[in-house]
This record gives structure tokens, C-alpha cells and sequence, in this order.
């Protein structure tokens, strides 16, 4: 249980060392490269994790952001930044002209706040949390093709930079722009996320975000029981939630979860994904793989083979 | 034998010195060398190159508009995505010939397999100055592993075809350097790398259209299709069609005396019978591309926005007609008219790859016009590595056989 999912179904067993390190043996290695060509040139081999009807680590752990709660302090962008180390921000986590414009999640910030204006006319200001959503099935994961990404079963998804090279692929998946890429960086850039206070939750404690909301607008729990609070608030206060969980089925589910008092659409939050895994999109193809490896050499050979015959007999 | 003796009596830094000056002196070498394209490159490089420098100094932010919405620019769009496509000369002249039986094609397979190599690895540079940590480009083939992406596909096999082209145009070097006996093993395998080359190509020529598959919510609906990686391939058979086209049509004018006459006079024939294969696949891929609209019902989309009205310009002024222009060359056998129809159907194949990559990408976005301008440094970037990319494309038909066939190997075609 403890051991993280092995999303991509056949990367090399590494050890993890005390100090986070991932050291690979040789016998590992010989056979993650036969493994590996042998998928590289005959497709994904089925996986029963990757491939099959993946309902998910049973105790993943998920977030409840709910926005009518959030009235904009700032509070869990400044407790993930000291959390995580970042660097100080160019303006003070107390200064609200930063909601003048949309901002996103960037290499120096795990999560942003935006504002919105309420679209109902009257009353306050909608204040949207943005940071990595951590998806059920993560795009990024699926898309990564040095296997960067895992889906661990506490929940979040990590990222690890010491085998990433940077080609961005993971941005280009995310169906919710957020992956931020250190372009600055001449030698050693890195995609920078959320991690969900993967290492607060491990000792058992709640990511420092939910932890410091004066408002308790966001909770952390298992996804079953934030799916359930969801339900019960909205059904409770029918006039104050539209009727929908978003991360609920969205591109399969994320472990980030919203309530809104207006549609999520005005909110700039994307209307128009899948239910199902993005990666199913790729499946049909990534299976015709072995059928090109094995059917092409037969037909063209046979082709030869006529062309030929045709040539000796002239 | 007699040849071997002979060459064997020059010293070896003299006979690879006279290689690689053709035989001329080296000051009249130098001399020869300022012409007015050269300075022109010269100055082109002068201002790439540093730039090339400047991102591996102060990171791509300086060089490129690429932003977290947006981590690809033209630098892949143009390096990558469109000049793969134009890179399928190699399988496609080779099937032509060494599978098809297309004989009559042999004098342009050793130019398509030139232009396909020197494609592919040129669009391996552009990757290189793109991603981020470019000495773990080997990573996907040694390291760590993601073998459910569509990206680790496409390293793994360009990686490969990369091998198998210089191994298809070794015959052309090995020829150059006069080694005959290893030759002979080089045209041994023709038959299996073409073989090879084309189940990489059509694997990884659509793989390139299947990375878009994951983002059904960015691509623009007109141009995200389940069909992607069937549009990709195809597309890449006329694109390769037409390159060599293009390309010998431009080689045979400014480098005609590296042309022997088989390859002058076989040309214009040579150009229509390829517009002809070429017309028939793009009239395939047109109706292809009809039964995508029709597939995910997107008729409406197609009338009732600026979205739509570009769409139906690609498709019918930068795939129909090109293709409508083809036809008419073939019908009149004029390879005036087809080497005109080919030019136009690159430029299309190159408008396609551009819409979906980095056009049509985050069409919702805000500001998204603003956002994919490529900046000058990047532009300048790119013009030196085509420029770089000609140079080279030059300097090996300027001394390799590959529009003429060496007459010591005549007997030993393959």
C-alpha cells in the first residue's frame, strides 16, 4: 500500500534511499530497457493499473475548496509559500492589488487567488484558488514520457525533477494549465506544482493551505467523505451552490474539489473536458502500435516479394 | 582493385584534405567560398548562433515567448511538427523504388534519403535548444520510462529512424570515401531499413498528430479530430512526394554540374510521375479530412465563426487546390505546373502543422494572438538553423554521389 502507483505500468523498480534518492541496480535497469524498448516499439503493454477501469487508491486523501467561503485574504498563498520554501513574492501576500488582473499558478507560486466579479450583479466578489488539482488520472503522468509523474495513493501528484528534461509535454496535457515551468532558468529548469503538502500528509498532518484558512473555505479529508459534504451542503443550501461538485467526474475526477455559488464557467474554469481520463484518448493509437510492427513487414515483404518474381521474369 | 592501389599512394591527410576541398587548391577553395549567398548565411549565422548561445546563458525566457500556457513555440512548431512531415522524402522514395518496384524512380531515392536524414536531424537540434535539460535526451531510451505517452513513442522513433536513415544514406558515403568492401555490406540491408523506415515513419509521423489527442479541451474543435494521427500520416506521404519535388528542382537549377545526365534528363518525367502520386494521395486526404468535419458532426462550427473560414482556407485553398493545380500538371504533363503545385502543397502541409501546434492551440485563451507572435530573437534562431541546415545540405551534394551515380559502382547498383 505504501508503494506508489506505478502509473506508467512498466518503469524500472527503483529503490528509494533514506535521503529521497532513487538509485536504480543494474539488473533493474537491463530490464526496465528491454521493457521499455519492447513497449517503445509495441505499444503500452496492458497494465491492470494503467489500463483497466481504475477506481482509484481507496483511501486517496482530496481537497474541498468551497468558494462562497473565500473572501480573498491571501492567507493560504502565503502559508504555501512558507511551507514549500519559495521564494518571497514581488508584492506582500497582504496587498490586494494583485487581483487587478488573472494570475496563475507560476515557477515561484504553487497557488494563486484570483477575483471575479459576482455575475449575479450584486454582492461580493468571487475569490477562485488555483493550484494543481491532482487529477484521479493524471494527463501529465500519461503524457510524461521519462515517467516524472505519480500518482501516489495518499492523493497527490508528484513530481520529480531529477529525471525530467524539460520537454513540457505535461503543460501541453494539463487540462487545467497547471504546471508552471521555470524559463528563467538557463541549465536547470524544472515544471513547479502542488504538491498537497504530500510530505505534511504523509506525518499526518493537512496541507498548510487548508490548514490556515481563516475562513475554513477549504477541507481536507478523504475524497469519498468530501464528495459526501458536498452533496449534503449543496443539498442543504440549494439557493446558495449551483448543483455541481466540479472535480467530481471532470476528465475522470481530480482530488481538488469546488463548490461555487455561480457556474463554474464564469469562472474561468473549463467547461468543455471529457468525463473520462484524458488518456483514454490515446489508447486507440497507442494500440495500433504492435499491429504496424507486426502487419507492415508482412505486407510489404509481400510487396517485394511480387516486385520481384515480376523483375526475374522479364 | 587497380583503384585501391592507386589512391593508396597519396598520404591520408592529403587524400581527406581533397575531399573535402573537391579537389581545389585550398586558397582557391577559400576564394571560391565569397559568393553572395555565403555572405548572406554568414550574417544570418552571426546573429543566430549567439542567440543559440544566449539561451543556454540566460534560459529560453530570453529567446522565445514561450509562457506557461504556451511551453511550445515556433522553435517546435516549425522545427519539429512541420519539418518531420517534410522529411518523409526517405521512406517514401525508397518504398517507391525498393518495395513498389518504381525502378524508374532510382535516381531521386538517394536525394529523398539525404533530404529526410538532414530533416530529421535538424529537427533533433531545434528539440535540443527547446527542452530544457537537452544532455537527458536519452533519458526516454535509458533511464526512466513513460511508455503510456504518445511522446515517448515518437523519441524512441525518431531516434531510431534517425539510425536506419544514416544507415540507408551510408552507401553515398562510404562511396565518397571509397570504401568499397564496407559498402557492399551497407547495400546488403537496404530492403530491411526501407522496411524498417517505413513502420517507424508511419508510426511516428501520426504519433506526432496523436500528442494532440491530450488536449481535447485546447485544440480547437475543427482541428481536434480522433482521425489526428490518420491526417498526420498521410499528409506526410504527399509532403514527402512533394519535397522531392521541390527539392531536386532546386538542386538540378543551382548545383547542375553534381548532377549527372541520367538525373537531368529522367527529372521532368520523373517530377510529373511523382505530382501524380502525390495529387492522388492529397485528393485521399482532402476527403479525409471532409469525413473528420462530418465525424464529430462539425458543420456548423464551419460557417459560423472566423475559426470556420480559416479552417476551409486550409483545406480547400492550401490542400484542394494545390492538389487541383497537380492535377493539371499531370493531365498536361508539364512539370512546370507540378513543381507549382508541389511548392503550394508544402506550404500547406507547413500552414496545417502551424494551425494545430501553435494556431489553433489555446484558441480560447485570452489575448491568444498576442501571446503566439514568435519574438525576433526566436525568428532569428530559426532562420540561422535553416540556414545551417542548407549550408550542410549543400557541402555533402557538392561532394557526395547523390544526383549522379559514381561510375566505379555502376555495376553494384542497388
Amino acid at each position: 500500500m505504501e508503494k506508489p502507483v506505478k502509473y506508467a505500468g512498466c518503469g524500472s523498480e527503483r529503490d528509494e534511499r533514506k535521503d529521497g534518492v532513487r538509485t536504480v541496480n543494474r539488473r533493474d535497469f537491463l530490464r526496465g530497457v528491454a521493457v521499455a524498448g519492447g513497449a517503445a516499439f509495441l505499444g503500452a503493454p496492458a497494465d491492470a493499473e494503467a489500463l483497466h477501469d481504475l477506481s482509484g487508491w481507496p483511501d486517496r486523501m482530496g481537497m474541498l475548496t468551497d468558494l462562497t467561503e473565500c473572501v480573498g485574504c491571501r492567507s493560504c498563498e502565503s502559508a504555501c509559500n512558507a511551507a514549500n520554501g519559495l521564494p518571497a513574492p514581488e508584492v506582500p501576500f497582504d496587498e490586494k492589488s494583485v487581483f487587478e488582473r488573472k494570475r496563475r499558478p507560476t515557477a515561484s507560486a504553487y497557488t494563486v487567488v484570483n477575483r471575479y466579479g459576482n455575475p449575479k450583479g450584486s454582492g461580493n466578489p468571487i475569490y477562485r484558488k488555483v493550484q494543481c488539482n491532482h487529477c484521479e488520472e493524471p494527463s501529465c503522468a500519461s503524457a510524461c514520457p521519462v515517467h516524472a509523474y505519480t500518482k501516489t495513493p495518499e492523493g497527490p501528484v508528484l513530481y520529480d525533477k531529477d529525471v525530467c528534461f524539460g520537454c513540457r509535454y505535461c503543460m501541453i496535457a494539463c487540462p487545467y494549465y497547471a504546471p508552471a515551468y521555470d524559463y528563467e532558468s538557463a541549465l536547470e529548469p524544472k515544471i513547479v506544482k502542488c504538491t498537497m503538502c504530500h510530505g505534511r500528509i504523509k506525518a499526518g498532518g493537512i496541507p498548510a493551505c487548508a490548514e490556515n484558512c481563516p475562513m475554513g473555505a477549504i477541507t481536507f479529508g478523504k475524497r469519498e467523505k468530501l464528495l459526501s459534504i458536498a452533496g449534503d451542503r449543496i443539498r442543504k443550501f440549494p439557493d446558495r451552490y449551483v448543483d455541481q461538485v466540479y472535480g467530481e467526474v471532470e476528465a475522470g475526477g481530480t482530488s481538488w474539489l469546488y463548490l461555487s455559488g455561480v457556474p463554474f464557467g464564469q469562472l474561468d474554469y473549463p467547461t468543455n473536458l471529457p468525463r473520462k481520463p484524458i488518456v483514454e484518448n490515446t489508447k486507440g493509437f497507442l494500440s495500433s502500435v504492435p499491429l504496424v510492427f507486426t502487419l507492415w513487414p508482412a505486407l510489404l515483404g509481400l510487396c517485394y516479394a511480387a516486385n520481384r518474381n515480376k523483375e526475374e521474369k522479364k | 582493385m587497380s583503384d585501391d592501389c592507386l589512391v593508396k599512394e597519396e598520404t591520408y591527410p592529403a587524400r581527406f584534405m581533397n575531399k573535402l576541398t573537391m579537389g581545389m587548391p585550398l586558397q582557391e577553395y577559400a576564394r571560391k567560398l565569397v559568393t553572395p549567398f555565403n555572405v548572406v548565411a554568414a550574417i544570418l549565422l552571426s546573429i543566430g548562433l549567439p542567440l543559440i548561445g544566449l539561451r543556454f546563458w540566460k534560459g529560453l525566457a530570453t529567446v522565445t515567448h514561450a509562457s506557461n500556457e504556451y511551453p511550445w513555440s515556433i522553435l517546435l512548431g516549425w522545427g519539429l511538427f512541420s519539418g518531420v512531415p517534410l522529411s518523409a522524402t526517405g521512406y517514401v522514395m525508397a518504398t517507391a523504388v525498393y518495395i513498389f518496384g518504381f525502378r524508374k524512380y532510382h535516381p531521386l531515392v538517394r536525394l529523398g534519403v539525404l533530404t529526410g536524414f538532414l530533416g530529421y536531424l535538424f529537427a533533433v537540434i531545434y528539440l535540443l535548444i527547446d527542452i530544457g535539460r537537452p544532455w537527458r535526451i536519452y533519458y526516454p531510451m535509458a533511464v526512466s520510462f513513460g511508455p503510456t505517452s504518445v511522446l515517448f513513442l515518437v523519441a524512441w522513433h525518431v531516434a531510431t529512424y534517425l539510425t536506419v536513415q544514416l544507415l540507408e544514406f551510408s552507401p553515398a558515403i562510404l562511396e565518397w570515401i571509397q570504401a568499397r568492401r564496407t559498402r557492399k555490406w551497407a547495400i546488403l540491408i537496404t530492403v530491411a531499413m526501407t522496411i524498417a523506415g517505413v513502420i517507424l515513419s508511419t508510426l511516428h509521423q501520426s504519433a506526432l498528430g496523436a500528442l494532440f489527442l491530450m488536449a481535447p479541451g485546447k485544440l480547437h474543435p475543427l482541428w481536434y479530430s480522433p482521425f489526428i494521427p490518420v491526417f498526420f500520416f498521410i499528409s506526410s506521404i504527399y509532403a514527402g512526394l512533394c519535397m522531392v519535388i521541390a527539392v531536386s528542382t532546386i538542386a538540378s537549377r543551382y548545383l547542375r554540374e553534381k548532377a549527372d545526365r541520367q538525373f537531368l534528363d529522367s527529372l521532368d518525367g520523373l517530377t510529373v510521375g511523382l505530382g501524380k502520386a502525390a495529387c492522388i494521395v492529397m485528393f485521399v486526404y482532402f476527403a479525409l479530412r471532409m469525413i473528420g468535419v462530418a465525424h464529430d458532426d462539425n458543420w456548423a462550427l464551419l460557417l459560423s465563426s472566423s475559426y470556420g473560414y480559416w479552417f476551409l482556407t486550409e483545406v480547400l485553398l492550401f490542400v484542394l487546390l494545390p492538389c487541383v493545380v497537380l492535377t493539371v500538371g499531370v493531365k498536361r504533363n508539364s512539370a512546370r505546373i507540378v513543381r507549382v503545385g508541389a511548392f503550394h502543397a508544402i506550404a500547406g502541409v507547413i500552414l496545417t502543422r502551424l494551425n494545430i501546434s501553435i494556431l489553433m492551440f489555446n484558441w480560447n485563451l485570452p489575448g491568444h494572438f498576442h501571446a503566439i507572435a514568435p519574438p525576433a530573437r526566436e525568428v532569428a534562431i530559426v532562420l540561422s538553423i535553416i540556414t545551417l541546415h542548407v549550408l550542410i545540405f549543400r557541402w555533402i551534394l557538392n561532394r557526395m554521389p547523390v544526383m549522379r551515380e559514381d561510375p566505379a559502382y555502376i555495376e553494384d547498383r542497388h
